[in-house]
């Protein structure tokens, strides 16, 4: 039988991985729509809640960090700076969760019919997306009533904020998404992440204030952070062109901080891939 | 086999394969760390559902797959659809891919029947242009009618179960695997399904069939492999297989 010739043949069961998604552009489509018209079906608000939860969220830390803890005296138009630095974390909270739990989710599908899974954790990213588009509109609206104009380099700035923010969804949630396959920990632990990631990144305070308080090399750690960037550059994009001294509040080296979130992303998505494919070989066993 | 069969090319190959499950004994992270300190087993006990199981189909031929409950028949073909990797051998297909197995796995209750056509005929890799093209037959095949625009939770099982089974028997293929699943919906449907595999195996698609049906699987496929215990325990005329299945 070894002699048989063996052009043509394929191995059942084996993508191109993450690639895949762009020869099967209809269906991510479709699982896009389904994702988006099943979300709030049976509730009377419907889409509103993806206004009445960020706003919900907005006010309080609003309430707290700017009229409690005064921030809104130190920090020039203090609301916007929150409110971007707030949009950027929850599209990053939603993607990242939604993407860990896809797999499992979809346990129906991945136990018995063969589709490239890794269109699972994009397609729930590209929801959260969706969702996040309203923020973003609401966002706009306030800058603009502030006197805000689009640059150029605000706008690039506010796409390369997106991408990285994306990029670190999509690696952490391909790596969380598979773990949580075979150890349900996973899920946990991603919650973890969720809660500390508006902490850990200056949506409620400045990056000078860290800087001041940090010594040097835990400065240098706290800058990893992909997102710490992404926040930034919304800031720099909605926020620092309605103030008239933003230099004081943003990061010192955005620049290099750029490229190193967007290394960092793009080994985070390498990983993300391997331990993947690694884990995919016994998602249909393990569900 | 007769002559003809041999010379095509195969469009499944199926060589050395062993497919192992592991029964497992630690469920988290936390169980799995404490049992590798306290030296207990971690994965372990590994169980071998198919074991060194080597047979091809050319194109164009239709084999069942024999064998009493548990002896491995869906693993294989589940092994073939790609749901599932073996941890021995390989299997290797030709050509378009697609099953009836579990039909309705995709489908969303909070979705009209339309939605869903669409939505699992794309899942089982289709386009959208071949699916406009199917639509009309498929939902005449369900016999849905009307009730094509229902969000699907209101279907009764039944109509539910005709709908899924209709898109999946309209995909594009040149292989179908298909899984003990003439048993749905009432007997003129059933009827209707077996006259449509009937009617694909005519134009000269492959076929893999899982069934305890034997009367049916004698009338569809020439040929059987007989499967047991994980192990192919006979290869040869449809006839002879039933038998040598029946035989302990």
């Amino acid at each position: 039988m070894t002699s048989v010739d063996l052009t043509g043949f394929q191995t059942p069961g084996r993508g191109r991985g993450v690639l895949d998604v762009f020869n099967h552009g209809y269906l991510l489509r479709l699982l896009i729509r389904k994702g988006t018209a099943t979300r709030y079906r049976n509730s009377v608000l419907g889409w509103t809640w993806s206004y009445v939860k960020p706003a919900a969220q907005f006010f309080i830390y609003y309430f707290v960090m700017g009229v409690v803890l005064q921030f809104h005296r130190d920090v020039e138009n203090f609301a916007i700076y929150l409110f971007a630095g707030v949009v950027a974390i929850n599209l990053f909270n939603e993607a990242f969760g939604n993407a860990t739990h896809s797999i499992v989710d979809n346990r129906a599908l991945v136990r018995k019919i063969y589709l490239p899974r890794e269109l699972f954790p994009i397609s729930t990213i590209i929801i959260a997306l969706i969702h996040f588009l309203p923020q973003v509109a609401i966002l706009l609206l306030a800058c603009i009533l502030v006197g805000w104009t689009p640059t150029f380099l605000s706008l690039g700035a506010f796409v390369i904020g997106l991408v990285i923010v994306l990029m670190m969804s999509l690696g952490l949630g391909l790596l969380f998404g598979a773990l949580n396959v075979r150890y349900r920990d996973a899920q946990n632990f991603v919650e973890i992440i969720r809660m500390l990631s508006t902490w850990a990144s200056p949506v409620l305070y400045t990056i000078a204030m860290v800087q001041a308080t940090l010594p040097e090399w835990a400065f240098r750690i706290y800058m990893l952070n992909p997102l710490t960037t992404a926040v930034e550059l919304f800031h720099y994009a909605f926020w620092a062109p309605t103030t008239t001294t933003p230099t004081d509040t943003l990061a010192p080296s955005i620049v290099g901080d750029v490229f190193l979130s967007l290394g960092i992303c793009a080994v985070l998505i390498v990983i993300g891939q391997i331990v993947f494919r690694r884990f995919e070989r016994s998602f249909a066993q393990d569900l | 086999m007769s002559d003809t069969l041999t010379q095509k090319r195969p469009s499944i190959i199926v060589e050395g394969v062993r497919k192992t499950f592991q029964i497992r004994h630690t469920h988290s992270m936390k169980e799995a760390f404490i049992s590798r300190i306290k030296r207990k087993q971690v994965g372990s006990t590994p169980y071998n559902a198919l074991d060194d199981v080597t047979f091809s189909v050319a194109e164009g031929e239709s084999v069942a797959v024999l064998g009493f409950n548990g002896s491995g028949k869906s693993t294989l073909l589940k092994l073939v659809s790609g749901v599932l990797e073996p941890d021995a051998g390989r299997v290797l297909t030709r050509g378009r891919v697609a099953g009836l197995i579990e039909v309705g796995a995709g489908f969303h209750p909070e979705l009209s029947g339309r939605e869903n056509v669409y939505l699992n005929a794309a899942i089982l890799g289709m386009n959208k242009a071949e699916i406009d093209e199917r639509f009309d037959r498929i939902v005449e095949f369900s016999e849905i009618g009307e009730f094509i625009d229902q969000e699907v939770k209101h279907y009764s099982s039944g109509m539910f179960l005709r709908l899924a089974f209709s898109v999946a028997i309209h995909v594009e293929l040149d292989v179908l695997l298909v899984d003990e699943i003439l048993s749905v919906g009432d007997a003129p449907f059933r009827k209707k399904c077996t006259e449509k595999i009937h009617e694909l195996a005519q134009a000269g698609k492959t076929m893999l069939i899982v069934s305890h049906n034997m009367a049916m699987v004698q009338e569809l496929c020439e040929r059987g492999v007989v499967i047991r215990k994980g192990k192919k325990v006979f290869d040869g005329p449809i006839a002879e297989a039933v038998e040598a299945m029946n035989a302990k």
